[in-house]
């Protein structure tokens, strides 16, 4: 079967008027179906725009993304925003709830911008805060939810489409240990259920829960390791062993 | 995406803003409102105007003694009394345009009831007049022929004289005296009311023409002729006619003056039409100058809204919005702004109509086409409005709509 994301030699240039930046230098990377990987590095390091153009929210300047068997490159902004609704989902740093809108008209966002129209958006919706915990808080609004819980509602809202891939940048980032180690367990989770994850952090313990990790460095890969002793993140929750995770 | 759900993200980010969604929609509302008020009092002015003409006759033409001049002094309109009733005779016999001429003479006169005593305008003339000016009678019958043969002292009374003199008793029968002669009223007419200048048609009393001549004023000329064409369309010809015939009668030679004037009611109407017509469209443009003002408020607003919000657009964005789904929320949601403030506008406007007309007694019409003129325009001013605002939120980049803070 073919990779899930297939990258070879893609670069990216910012170009500001006389300067040019280069953020990624000729990348190749292939992540298979069901992988669990967290990038690394420093800021700077390329990895944000990395995570950009994986989540078709940017193009390369040169090189070639397969998603899906697809080529990325040479989409337009409506097919674009088509791959970003039907294949993936978005988790990020702050959230990025919707204000004064309940979690399940969060959760229901992705499926109005569907261009088929779907009956049941209601329990699809439903089904999917189900699934992170959080059937009884449908009618909440954001600022009702602990952050913990706001991420929640965003993991549902990028469960909802049922993409191949989840992309998640610092998705622990505004969150206290034991939450993290929550959302952590959550993502092993749904990885286990087959979607592929790929998590942005600068934080080791979180890169343990994946199951490879790639360090980015100067617009470059440093390294790409499969990770040995990957971390449980149910078996912290279980054995209380937030202080020293 | 669905309207519907475009409505209702739309209904929902206004109603977050409820003051702000109010404020911006007074403009439109007042602007709609002042569209639709001041074209009501000005087709109700117009409707009014056409009311009047057709009260006096569409086919009438109107005959008025001429100025003289004497050493090079030229007198006034009606400084001499040129006309004759043999005149009226003789447009009405030869003339094949002309359905009726009724000469006509009036002064000013003191007329007493048993207790009551009114100031008025005594008109003598034939009973063709009831005719040419299209009076209905309300009571009694006109005088007839053998009346103005034999100047019957008898009188045909306007509301308003009939209102004074008598209150709520009937007239008919009753006598009254002009400059002490008594007459007896034999017809009562129903009332016209103001004339196109706002004269009270039915402040009048009208006599047979021989009976004003010789037994009140002491005269054999007359002053006017009500000539009546046989249709609207042959005004023009008849009053060429007319014309032609009084120079030959009055023998004027080629190159001098008419000693007449001949007034076409046609002419008058038309000019009183235009005139409220301008009037209809320059309060109507001066309105919609304020539609225009709102529209640039629902710009500025909605250009807030798209800053505001940029953060919103970017996560609808990452979710698979496509540009065009932003535009549409946008623009959509300019348009029920618009639309809403349309919507309360035709009723302020509507209401505003009303009050005009209850309380200044000016008449209004409020046309079914000026509701959705004026419907139609706050669509359109929302369209146009939201249009850049809404394009600018389409185009933004979603990396920097959602790093936006």
């Amino acid at each position: 079967m073919a990779p899930l994301i297939q990258i070879e030699d893609l670069s990216k240039i910012y170009q500001t008027g006389e300067i040019e930046l280069a953020a990624l230098r000729g990348i190749s990377l292939s992540v298979a179906r069901g992988e669990f990987v967290a990038i690394m590095g420093p800021s700077g390091s390329g990895k944000s725009t990395m995570m950009h153009i994986l989540g078709c929210l940017d193009q390369p300047t040169r090189g070639r993304y397969l998603l899906d068997g697809e080529e990325v490159g040479g989409l337009k902004p409506n097919e674009l925003a088509r791959i970003r609704n039907q294949k993936i989902g978005f988790v990020f740093q702050g959230f990025n709830l919707l204000h004064r809108t309940t979690a399940i008209e969060n959760v229901e966002l992705p499926i109005l911008y569907d261009g088929l129209s779907v009956r049941d958006r209601a329990a699809r919706a439903g089904e999917a805060l189900e699934r992170v915990g959080l059937g009884d808080r449908r009618s909440s609004y954001p600022n009702q939810l602990s952050g913990g819980q706001q991420q929640r509602v965003a993991i549902a809202r990028a469960l909802v489409m049922r993409p191949p891939l989840i992309l998640a940048d610092e998705p622990t980032g505004n969150l206290d240990t034991r939450t993290s180690v929550e959302i952590m367990a959550l993502f092993q989770e749904l990885n286990r259920d087959g979607i592929t994850i790929m998590v942005v952090t600068h934080e080791p313990d979180i890169a343990h829960y994946a199951s490879r990790i790639v360090t980015f460095r100067d617009g470059t890969i440093r390294s790409d390791l499969p990770v040995s002793r990957r971390t449980d993140a149910k078996e912290i929750l279980s054995k209380g062993m937030f202080e020293s995770a | 995406m669905n309207l519907l759900i475009v409505l209702k993200i739309a209904g929902r980010a206004l109603a977050r803003n409820t003051m702000r969604s109010a404020l911006t929609m007074l403009g439109i509302i007042i602007g709609v409102g002042a569209v639709i008020a001041m074209v009501a009092v000005g087709q109700g002015a117009k409707a009014q105007v056409e009311a009047q003409i057709a009260s006096i006759g569409s086919n009438m033409l109107m005959v008025f003694p001429g100025s003289t001049t004497q050493a090079g002094v030229r007198g006034g309109s009606g400084t001499v009394t040129t006309l004759t009733n043999d005149d009226a005779l003789a447009i009405q016999k030869e003339l094949s345009s002309v359905r009726l001429a009724a000469p006509s003479l009036r002064t000013v006169a003191q007329v007493v009831s048993a207790n009551q005593n009114w100031s008025t305008a005594v008109t003598g003339t034939t009973p063709d007049y009831f005719t040419v000016r299209d009076w209905v009678f309300g009571g009694g019958r006109p005088f007839t022929p053998s009346d103005l043969k034999g100047a019957a002292k008898v009188a045909v009374l306007g509301k308003t004289v009939a209102d004074n003199l008598f209150g709520s008793q009937d007239p008919i029968g009753q006598i009254i005296r002009i400059r002490n002669v008594p007459f007896k009223v034999v017809g009562l007419l129903s009332p016209k009311g103001q004339s196109a200048m706002g004269q009270d048609q039915d402040d009048v009393v009208i006599i047979p023409l021989s009976t004003l001549q010789k037994r009140i004023m002491g005269v054999t000329n007359i002053q006017t002729i009500m000539v009546s064409a046989n249709s609207p369309e042959e005004t023009v010809t008849a009053q060429e006619e007319v014309q032609r015939l009084l120079r030959q009668r009055h023998r004027i030679s080629p190159g001098q003056d008419d000693d007449f004037t001949v007034r076409n009611m046609t002419d008058i109407a038309a000019a009183a039409e235009a005139s409220s017509r301008v009037m209809t469209l320059l309060l109507g443009s001066i309105a919609s100058v304020s539609l225009i003002v709102g529209g640039i408020g629902i710009m500025n607003i909605m250009l807030v809204s798209v800053t505001e919000r940029t953060r919103e657009i970017g996560i609808r964005m990452a979710v698979g919005a496509r540009g065009r789904d932003i535009l549409l929320q946008f623009l959509v949601e300019a348009v029920v702004l618009s639309l809403a403030g349309g919507i309360l506008g035709v009723i302020l406007g509507v209401a505003s109509s009303q009050l005009i007309s209850a309380f200044v007694h000016w008449p209004t019409i409020i046309s079914p086409g000026s509701i959705l003129l004026a419907t139609f325009f706050s669509i359109a001013i929302g369209v146009f409005f939201g249009l850049y605002p809404a394009r600018r939120a389409a185009s933004l980049h979603p990396i920097e709509a959602l790093r936006y803070e």
